[in-house]
């Protein structure tokens, strides 16, 4: 058990070491580079060769990369072009500002999709199954910016309900945020709710029809009571990892739904900087949504290894 | 006038087709059960015996919905009850032993809440009453240290012991009928024998009703007073069990008997033809009409109905049941003896062959070589003559299908040589192997369904090794196939076939085809007919033994199961934890002396008569890996001497009957003590 | 030759039998009928587009719908009816094209690493885990915009992306089928290994790849009109969903109908794939449901 987790602890490090490579020497493969778009028109002899030497471009790429890297593990991720800022600084509010608003999504999301999974394997086949499916396929095929835009249009401007823009600063604190990101939240959390609601379904459905169900059934032992002690815990046993990585690609429409808003969080960024090529904010937020990415994937690994009672008694034995 | 328990009244239960119409399960059911009676329903799959036991309970399965009739459970129409009613009387007044106990015990519930829960459910105990409940249902089951068994999770128990856990659970509630829906099938086999050793004191303790549903004829002969035959969704005979299983008065029945292998009946069992009709294939006039031998015009028209024969106290669903009252056929039966042209030359020749699933560490890996002190296989030395049946013997676990593995080139050995035709070395490296020796060794699997691809037509399945070994093409082809699947008795229609659109026995014929095309010398068994039907089991025995004779292959015929071994085989070798016990001509293993094992594995064989109980001489725990010192059989024999069985590997001793027994008891004493028993 | 027109008839007349099945159920007939239709759309438009797509005309700005301009004008003046029925060509080139990369390379490399196993298994998997945890958005987005926006880029770009899943999906298809007895039977017969790839493990797993293109296919169209829509997609004046939305989205105060025209065009899409994609893998008897969208 112990080895498990440090073993899915070390593939989760490992992994992040690949994605910093692959985003360094993606950065290094692809044509231009910082200096050359920097300065543009500017971009030969000395000009050029002074900022290779300021960004310290003229080193060979690994020892770049090494200094980085050293630099990413003590949590900094140097400077900016454009601005010529500190990453951090620049980062900070805009990180937790998207951490709000993703939390906010997933901690609305997840109970609504659980629910609706859970009423419509429960009642398979029949209306309310029907009614919630089709409503789930609908909301899980559009994309964030149409679903954003459409509320907007609706809620925002025709019905007057909501502001549809949201118009604070980044360093708003969270209670300024709070009634402006409400039609966000819906947008981000429609297409992960409606996925993770099928998912739950459809392993609810599976156990329902499990021969220890069937089993407890001719036990007797009640319905509602069979749903929860029986069904319940096998069904989202699996369901963990599946929500997880649905979280996860929850991560790309934040940066869409961010845009339409005109949120102040890492959407935003993610666009600025890379039409500005600033390479090391790229960089960085690689990095970041990565270990977020990674992070989530091994709290639900975690959890499948606490709740499995199969892994449960390899800790009894050992 | 005995009191009943349940009373099944005109039952017909069935599902909608694509097309729209309604196809029958079941149909018209009548019969019922008494009170402490057991009711053995036997039939093969399809039959509509599993729907019947559910039915019992006031369960339809998702899909299926009750036609016509009522199942009345004292004056209760279970199949008219809502959930709540149900809720009250399941587990309570009819509890329900499930097949697969592993996959019916909830696997994130330990064993002791999931006997609390059906004790709260169903009883008005406490807590500690309760925990005092839990123990002695444990031990009732003789489960060992019921204490900390119900800390266990089901995973965690063997197959025997989470069987012996769901009978605790059907009876945390006392219930007036218990329903076991094919209860020790996919046991091992002695440990099959003690669980319905087990039901049979149970029964006659409590003194519960039993419904008692299997395709196995031997276990229904062990614990039933009664029997229900089933067939394509009727009954077609309901009897007392001897009447039953000794003087059967329906066709089907009696060739079932007849095609069932008997370890006091040498030699290949009766084939009967065809296979169980599709639910709703059969319009008009008796369903077993087309396998029948007995059937007449009056059979193709017109369907039978159930009849009471007085004085057999028999219900019967046959025109003809008079002609078959007097047929004492069953006993003298004409069984076909084998036999075999067994040349002296050696075919094939393990010497002291072991072979290890221990992964190679990385080091081990680089020097190619495997450390493991205590293999699953050990110390195999088996020669076998061109044109002989070998068979290999022995429960789960024995090493009986790595050994074949092995022979085929998919397990690299460990230690040992494989040589065929004497001298000719086989690499245990399948890539490095001659591609002749790959076409000479041909393997058929236990389950059709996994050993043919789904995705190909009989026509491509059995070109493959057309194609590979002996590069025909077009006509040739063409024309070659059609001359393979003739021998199996398949015609040309089945060339466009895939195998889903076939009966299990027909897959089986298509992978014995497949194997054939290829002209073998040898063809490995792989429990070739175990996950067949009875009857189709037989005919499949005796189509392998027509093509042997006709060609001359030598086979070796892996198998649990002891008659069929004995059916086939010239010779057998008991195997138990990857280590031979014994081995010897097929006549001589089946007598004393004989290994502790073989005795144990003897004594366990249910046979399809209620007069022949099963003898059960050892333990039926069986060890997870095998001992590293001794004896492998050290930790269950009933004969155990002491420390030299634990510390010596036995020798090998020669019998007067001419077969080789691994043990360290002198042969005269095993000959005294197990002809004292 | 016989033999392969048999074959042939076959297989055409499986095929017929899955869109059979897939339209016996309203949703799979709402789907396919959705598809057909935007795929003709796609190909016949630009025959009868009542105007230039191009064409602006500053003294026809913000009309409302109209029986001269149907569905209105945007901001530049252009009919937006017009660019509506053209707006979805480059995202179903795209994306179609894209999918069949990603089918391809997934697929293949999928089935590799299910066979062969091991060490090799375990570092390519290693590396797809690496790429699935990048968010994909920031990565396309890198992408175009070192490479550019045209076609080129964006076919193999988002074929890559969207062929991960795949590879996971053909590897976990392959591990269930090489467990098979007919696989080990094959093995002791002594076929290649491509002989085993091509005709034992392809025809079992085959459907599973291709339904799972069929999803990619639409999580791809989402992702496209997403690039397009951030303004790394298509350029102006190439009429595209994503980009029309973009570009009207700042009017829909007053403009409503230049948002709602493409917003109708790219989710009936979008749903039609969807739906079709569903009716595909119920018809081979695939749950699509138990995935998640990596």
């Amino acid at each position: 058990m112990f080895f498990l987790v440090i073993k899915r602890i070390l593939l989760g490090l490992i992994t992040l070491f690949i994605v910093s490579l692959i985003t360094f020497v993606g950065v290094e493969v692809l044509p231009g580079d910082a200096c050359t778009t920097y300065l543009e028109r500017q971009a030969f002899g000395a000009a050029l060769e002074a900022c290779y030497e300021r960004l310290g471009l003229n080193l060979p790429a690994y020892e770049r990369y090494i200094s980085w890297a050293i630099g990413v593990l003590q949590g900094d991720f140097g400077y900016s072009l454009s601005g010529e800022m500190k990453i951090n600084d620049v980062l900070g509010p805009k990180v937790k500002n998207s951490m709000v608003l993703a939390s906010a999504s997933i901690l609305i999301g997840i109970p609504v999709a659980l629910l609706l999974g859970i009423i419509t394997a429960l009642w398979r086949d029949k209306l309310p199954d029907i009614i919630i499916s089709t409503v789930t396929i609908f909301s899980m095929t559009i994309p964030e910016f149409i679903s954003a835009t459409l509320l907007i249009l609706i809620v925002a401007i025709w019905l007057e309900w909501l502001p549809g823009i949201v118009i604070v600063p980044s360093e708003a604190s969270i209670s300024e945020l709070l009634p402006n990101i409400i039609l966000p939240v819906i947008a981000i959390s429609m297409i992960m709710t409606a996925h993770m609601a099928r998912m739950v379904r459809s392993s609810v459905i599976q156990v329902m029809a499990s021969d220890y169900v069937q089993m407890a059934i001719l036990k007797g032992v009640p319905y509602w009571k069979m749903v929860f002690k029986h069904v319940l815990p096998n069904a989202l046993l699996p369901a963990i990892n599946v929500v997880a990585l649905t979280i996860a690609w929850l991560l790309g429409g934040v940066v869409v739904t961010e845009v339409v808003f005109n949120y102040p969080g890492l959407g935003r960024l993610v666009i600025e900087s890379i039409s500005n090529r600033d390479l090391p904010v790229v960089q960085a937020l690689a990095i970041i949504l990565a270990s977020i990415y990674v992070s989530i994937n091994l709290i639900a690994d975690l959890m499948t290894l606490m709740l499995n009672p199969r892994l449960k008694s390899l800790q009894i034995k050992k | 006038m005995k009191t009943s328990v349940q009373q099944i009244n005109n039952l017909t239960i069935g599902f909608q087709s694509q097309k729209g119409q309604q196809i029958s399960i079941l149909k018209n059911i009548n019969t019922t059960i008494n009170k402490g009676e057991t009711v053995g329903i036997v039939g093969e799959s399809g039959s509509g015996k599993s729907t019947l036991a559910l039915a019992m309970m006031g369960y339809v399965k998702h899909g299926l919905f009750t036609i016509s009739g009522e199942c009345m459970f004292h004056s209760n129409n279970l199949l008219e009850m809502n959930n709540k009613e149900l809720e009250n009387i399941r587990g309570r007044k009819i509890a329900m032993i499930p097949q697969n106990a592993g996959q019916s015990l909830t696997p994130n519930l330990k064993i002791g809440y999931q006997i609390d829960e059906a004790l709260k459910l169903h009883t008005d105990l406490k807590k500690t009453d309760r925990d005092n409940k839990i123990s002695e249902l444990l031990n009732k089951v003789r489960l060992p240290s019921p204490e900390t068994m119900a800390q266990r999770y089901p995973h965690e128990l063997s197959g025997g012991q989470q069987q012996r856990v769901a009978v605790a659970m059907a009876l945390a509630g006392s219930p007036e009928l218990l329903l076991l829906d094919e209860p020790t099938t996919g046991l091992d086999v002695t440990t099959q024998a003690h669980v319905l050793e087990l039901l049979n004191l149970i029964a006659k303790d409590t003194g519960t009703s039993m419904v008692y549903v299997s395709h196995d004829l031997g276990a229904i002969a062990q614990v039933s007073d009664r029997v229900i035959v089933m067939y394509s969704g009727e009954i077609v005979l309901d009897g007392p069990v001897r009447s039953i299983l000794k003087n059967p008065i329906h066709p089907y029945t009696f060739g079932l008997l007849k095609s069932i292998p008997k370890l006091t009946l040498p030699g290949l069992p009766n084939s009967m033809s065809g296979s169980q009709p599709q639910p709703g294939s059969i319009k008009e006039g008796c369903s077993f009409y087309d396998r029948c031998e007995f059937a007449d015009k009056n059979c193709k028209i017109n369907s039978p109905e159930l009849e009471y024969i007085n004085d057999l106290n028999t219900h019967v669903r046959c025109f003809r049941h008079k002609e078959l009252i007097n047929q004492n056929e069953l006993n003298s039966q004409t069984v076909k003896s084998i036999e075999n042209k067994i040349l002296k030359n050696e075919i094939l020749d393990l010497s002291n062959v072991s072979i290890s699933y221990a992964k190679q560490k990385f080091i081990e890996q680089l020097i190619n070589k495997i450390e493991d002190k205590n293999p699953t296989v050990k110390d195999i030395d088996i020669n076998i003559n061109k044109g002989e049946t070998l068979a290999l013997v022995g429960e789960s676990g024995s090493g009986k299908s790595t050994i074949l593995k092995s022979i085929a080139g998919l397990l690299k050995t460990k230690d040992g040589i494989i040589k065929f035709e004497k001298d000719k070395e086989l690499s245990s490296d399948l890539r490095k192997r001659d591609p002749k020796f790959l076409r000479a060794i041909q393997l058929i699997f236990q389950n059709p369904d996994e050993s043919l691809n789904p995705n190909h037509t009989v026509e491509e399945i059995v070109a493959q090794p057309l194609k590979l070994y002996f590069g025909l093409k077009g006509h040739e082809l063409k024309e070659k196939i059609i001359n393979v699947l003739d021998k199996v008795r398949l015609g040309k229609f089945y060339l466009t076939r895939y195998p889903r659109q076939l009966s299990g026995g027909e897959k089986q014929r298509v992978a014995v085809a497949r194997a054939f095309a290829a002209k073998p010398d040898i063809i490995l068994c792989d429990e070739v007919t175990s996950a067949l039907d009875v009857s189709v089991q037989a005919a499949v025995l005796n189509l392998l033994q027509e093509l042997k004779e006709d060609f001359g292959t030598t086979y070796i015929f892996v198998s649990h199961d002891l008659a069929v071994v004995r059916a086939i085989s010239d010779r057998v070798a008991v195997l138990y934890q990857g280590r031979l016990c014994e081995i010897g001509p097929s006549k001589n293993v089946y007598k004393f002396p004989s290994h502790p094992y073989t005795e144990v594995l003897l004594g366990a064989v249910l046979e399809p008569d209620p007069d022949i109980k099963p003898k059960l001489v050892a333990e039926d725990i069986v060890e997870e890996k095998p001992p590293e010192n001794g004896c492998s059989f050290q930790g269950r024999c009933p004969r155990i001497l002491g420390d030299i069985c634990k510390n010596e590997v036995p020798p090998w001793q020669s019998t007067e009957n001419g077969n080789s027994i691994r043990c360290h008891i002198k042969i005269d004493d095993l000959k005294n003590q197990q002809t004292l028993n | 030759m016989k033999n392969k027109k048999e074959k042939q008839k076959n297989t055409f007349q499986k095929i017929l039998e899955v869109i059979k099945t897939m339209a016996s159920k309203p949703s799979g007939l709402i789907g396919l009928t959705i598809l057909i239709f935007h795929v003709i759309l796609a190909i016949t438009s630009p025959l009868y587009v009542p105007y230039d797509y191009k064409a602006i005309d500053p003294s026809l700005m913000l009309n409302p719908p109209s029986s001269e301009f149907w569905f209105g004008t945007d901001s530049l003046g252009r009919d937006v009816f017009t660019r509506t029925i053209l707006g979805g060509r480059t995202a179903l080139t795209v994306t179609f094209f894209g999918s069949l990369i990603a089918l391809l390379w997934g697929g293949s490399l999928g089935i590799f690493c299910g066979l062969v196993g091991g060490k090799i298994d375990d570092v390519v998997m290693r590396i797809i885990d690496a790429f699935l945890s990048i968010p994909w958005i920031l990565a396309m987005l890198l992408i175009v915009s070192l490479l550019g926006t045209t076609t080129l880029v964006l076919i193999p770009a988002l074929g890559f992306f969207y062929g991960k899943g795949i590879v996971r999906v053909a590897r976990a298809a392959t591990h269930d089928v090489i467990a098979k007895d007919f696989i080990v039977s094959a093995r002791a017969r002594g076929h290649s290994n491509i002989s085993i790839i091509w005709n034992e493990i392809l025809p079992n797993v085959r459907d599973a790849i291709m339904v799972e293109g069929a999803m990619r296919w639409s999580w791809m169209l989402l992702g496209f009109s997403s690039l397009s829509f951030l303004g790394f997609g298509v350029s102006p004046p190439t009429p595209d969903w994503g980009l029309m939305i973009s570009n009207a989205r700042g009017l829909m105060s007053f403009a409503y109908w230049a948002v709602l025209a493409p917003i109708v065009g790219l989710s009936s899409l979008i749903i039609g794939i969807n739906l079709t994609a569903d009716a595909f893998a119920k018809a081979l008897g695939i749950d699509r449901s138990t995935k998640a969208p990596v």
